[in-house]
């Protein structure tokens, strides 16, 4: 048993978050031409219209939710007043809302990409796993927070689930912090961490090009020619001047 | 003043028979995949006529283009950059495939292996996007020649805006042909609405492309331009954009669509322009003073002070000689006879169009009087309101002045060579009339009607010499060889670089009589 729970509690997480770190790079490295959001809108807008805004900002709170849960720590919530009683109402209000316009969302947006024949006709395999996965992370997260944080009277996850997240990230994993806890909260976990894991090799590589940067770049991009990279070249190295430029256009 | 160089390009409208070789020999050449079926960087439009995408010109419905908001400054008629980011998980301004049309294939098989039967067989449509049998409803050219104006016409956004005016009755009916490609504005809103930063303005030339390694698919490129030249590809889930052939203009031959054009109508060739002020240009009020204030960027590449800036910034000697004789300067400035194509829209549309005198000419012909006369073709242009109200909603954003102004041109060149090829006197009083001389009136006639090749693409090849230059300082590269000679861009029978990795491939290839003796094993 010790064995298992090391394995899924330690070395199944890092396997995930070395493949998403890894295949990021090496996705981005390779198949540039395919990062895409492979938008289907073109195909299908009516049923897009609401579905896929009530799922990506659904989404958005959700993930805002686990941030405060999972990053934060109980005691510096404590410490500027919010007692644990307080903040569970809050996100188990909050969380059940986001979670919900969530789901109503992907079922819009999955009936939609099976009742289209063409939005269906351009599902690939790798979607189709993408949406068995990411639709059992949301479902085993959603019935964990009713049954637990609603119907059970509140899970305390801070002290347990969030603990042993935190100590991924500082290379000391302490899986005795999340074998003490319910199962689902487990399930749920694992289950995101194999989200994770898939992560850069499905369509899910456009969350990493957000494109906040939109905000602050000027209108019109101008680019030279010579800025193109050509085949075999390497840029330029910091602090080295490009060779026999000068007197020429640049 | 900042000079930068723009290739532009000006379609003489009285020449263009709607024949579509450009669309397709453009469609041959850059869309003929899949994902893509749909794609026309370059089409025909028969105006009156709803266009491609479908009433692609009603910017209260696309929101493309710019505005001026209400402090009077540019802004993207789309929204702000936080409304785009906020509606970037579903844009409610994208058109659909039933904007454009379901591509489809016919089921050609049946044709040859059908069994025996009392029927003939027959090749049914079959939709390129779900592969069912469907039903043919409308295309790109569904309203080719004014096919079913009479039910459609009333939807052309310039028809609607005119009201009741234009008329579909066979009798009172005129049309003309519209080709359009991607406009490469100064100011273009493609570029400024891709979240990404992925679609840019080439700094040499001004060729609007899009990167597609940084294309993300957002989408909002296609809802930001208000001349829907922007396409989704629906495969690869990126934008694809007329690329105005720059592959071809960087070994200076003509684009696809110029080089087939059969009524050689197009022409190709350099503006400078003062790169600094074009937001101000963009941003005059008046709709009306938004074409004189894009001709205002236009430098004249004969005066010698914009000859120095140019120097200056950098533009190298044979692109300004190129532009000295640019025909789609003079075309636009010169002979003030080509005209953009909705400046309304502020984006400085690169793409310039000679509005057509044929609608005036045919009518004037049908009541029996005299189409050549130049009495008569005057009378006509101030008579026949309704096809130049038409051409001045495209071309003026309404205002009839300047478009009034070019026919009396087109009319006066008209006129004056028929009295020349008639061997009547020269009449000074025609070309006066239009406020031109008669030197001007045939040197206009040489460049619209002569129109030879070398005088209607005037390209400037890419200086790939900077690139080879690179390559020439590279260690171990050392073989000299002249890559720059600017008679031969495309490189063919030149000596061929050798380097001790090459030499072997480079001899075997010399000397081989036929492929199979090559070893590309090596």
């Amino acid at each position: 048993m010790n064995s298992l729970n090391n394995f899924l509690f330690i070395v199944f997480p890092y396997i995930c978050l070395t493949s998403f770190v890894v295949g990021h790079i090496w996705r981005y490295k390779y198949d540039k031409f395919g990062w895409t959001t492979r938008s289907s809108q073109w195909y299908e807008s009516r049923l897009l219209r609401w579905s896929s805004p009530m799922f990506h900002f659904g989404l958005l709170g959700v993930l805002a939710g686990h941030f405060v849960g999972l990053v934060i720590p109980e005691s510096w919530t404590e410490a500027v007043g919010i007692s644990e009683s307080q903040y569970h109402v809050a996100s188990a209000v909050l969380g059940s809302i986001a979670g919900v316009v969530m789901v109503i969302g992907l079922i819009g947006l999955i009936y939609r990409r099976r009742s289209t024949p063409s939005v269906f006709r351009a599902t690939t395999r790798t979607d189709k796993l993408m949406y068995v996965v990411l639709g059992t992370v949301i479902v085993l997260g959603l019935v964990t927070t009713f049954y637990w944080q609603i119907l059970g009277g509140g899970y305390d996850y801070r002290l347990t689930v969030a603990e042993w997240f935190r100590s991924i990230f500082y290379l000391n994993p302490q899986v005795q912090d999340i074998v003490v806890a319910p199962v689902l909260f487990k399930v749920h976990a694992l289950s995101a961490f194999l989200l994770i894991g898939i992560w850069p090799y499905t369509r899910l590589v456009h969350v990493l090009s957000a494109p906040v940067g939109y905000l602050w770049r000027p209108y019109i991009v101008y680019r030279s020619r010579d800025d193109q990279p050509q085949a075999g070249n390497r840029d330029p190295r910091p602090g080295w001047e490009k060779p026999g430029l000068s007197g020429t256009r640049r | 003043m900042r000079v930068m160089a723009q290739m532009g390009m000006v379609m003489n409208l009285d020449k263009c028979i709607g024949c579509h070789t450009c669309s397709v020999t453009c469609k041959q050449a850059w869309t003929n995949r899949s994902g893509v079926e749909y794609v026309w960087f370059n089409n025909v439009e028969t105006r009156p006529g709803q266009g491609y995408p479908r009433g692609y010109e009603d910017q209260e419905k696309w929101k493309g283009g710019w505005k001026l908001d209400r402090k009077g400054r540019l802004r993207l008629k789309g929204g702000s950059r936080l409304h785009k980011l906020s509606t970037i998980f579903s844009n409610p301004r994208l058109p659909g495939i039933e904007d454009y049309y379901e591509p489809w294939t016919y089921d050609y098989d049946v044709l040859i292996n059908a069994p025996a039967g009392d029927d003939f067989p027959v090749a049914r449509p079959k939709s390129l996007i779900t592969d069912k049998d469907m039903k043919v409803t409308w295309s790109a050219n569904w309203d080719d020649d004014l096919g079913g104006a009479p039910e459609h016409g009333h939807k052309d956004p310039i028809v609607k805006k005119l009201g009741d005016k234009v008329k579909f009755e066979f009798e009172q009916a005129f049309m003309f042909y519209l080709p359009r490609i991607c406009e490469h504005c100064l100011n273009p809103s493609c570029v400024a609405s891709c979240p990404s930063g992925a679609i840019y303005k080439r700094e040499e030339d001004g060729i609007v492309l899009v990167d597609q390694d940084s294309c993300r698919g957002w989408r909002m490129c296609v809802s930001g331009c208000p001349y829907k030249k922007i396409y989704f590809n629906h495969k690869t889930g990126k934008a694809e954009k007329c690329t105005m052939c720059y592959p071809r203009l960087e070994a200076g031959q003509p684009t696809v669509c110029s080089e087939t054009c059969v009524g050689r109508l197009r022409y190709l060739g350099l503006f400078l322009y003062d790169a600094d002020r074009v937001a101000e240009a963009a941003t005059v009020e008046d709709e009306h003073q938004l074409m004189a204030a894009q001709k205002s960027l236009l430098l004249d590449p004969r005066d010698p002070e914009v000859l120095a800036a140019a120097r200056r910034d950098g533009i190298p000697e044979d692109w300004l000689e190129a532009a000295g004789n640019s025909p789609v300067y003079d075309l636009a400035c010169k002979y003030n006879v080509a005209l953009p194509l909705h400046p309304e829209y502020r984006t400085m549309p690169m793409v310039w169009y000679i509005p057509p005198l044929s609608p005036v000419v045919d009518a004037l012909t049908e009541t029996g009087h005299d189409g050549e006369d130049i009495g008569n073709l005057f009378g006509a242009i101030d008579a026949m309101r309704i096809p130049i109200e038409y051409l001045a909603e495209l071309f003026t954003a309404g205002d009839v002045e300047p478009v009034n102004d070019v026919l009396q041109k087109l009319a006066a060149m008209r006129a004056h060579m028929r009295t020349k090829n008639l061997g009547e006197p020269a009449d000074p009083e025609i070309a006066a009339a239009a406020g031109m001389t008669i030197d001007d009136l045939e040197a206009m006639y040489h460049l619209l009607a002569i129109a030879k090749y070398e005088d209607r693409y005037v390209i400037p090849t890419a200086h790939s010499e900077v690139a080879n230059a690179l390559l020439e300082e590279m260690p171990g590269c050392s073989v000299d060889f002249d890559s720059t000679n600017s008679d031969n861009p495309v490189g063919e029978n030149q000596p061929v670089p050798v380097t001790i990795e090459s030499f072997n491939l480079t001899k075997q290839r010399l000397e081989a009589q036929d492929y199979k003796d090559l070893d590309y094993k090596q």
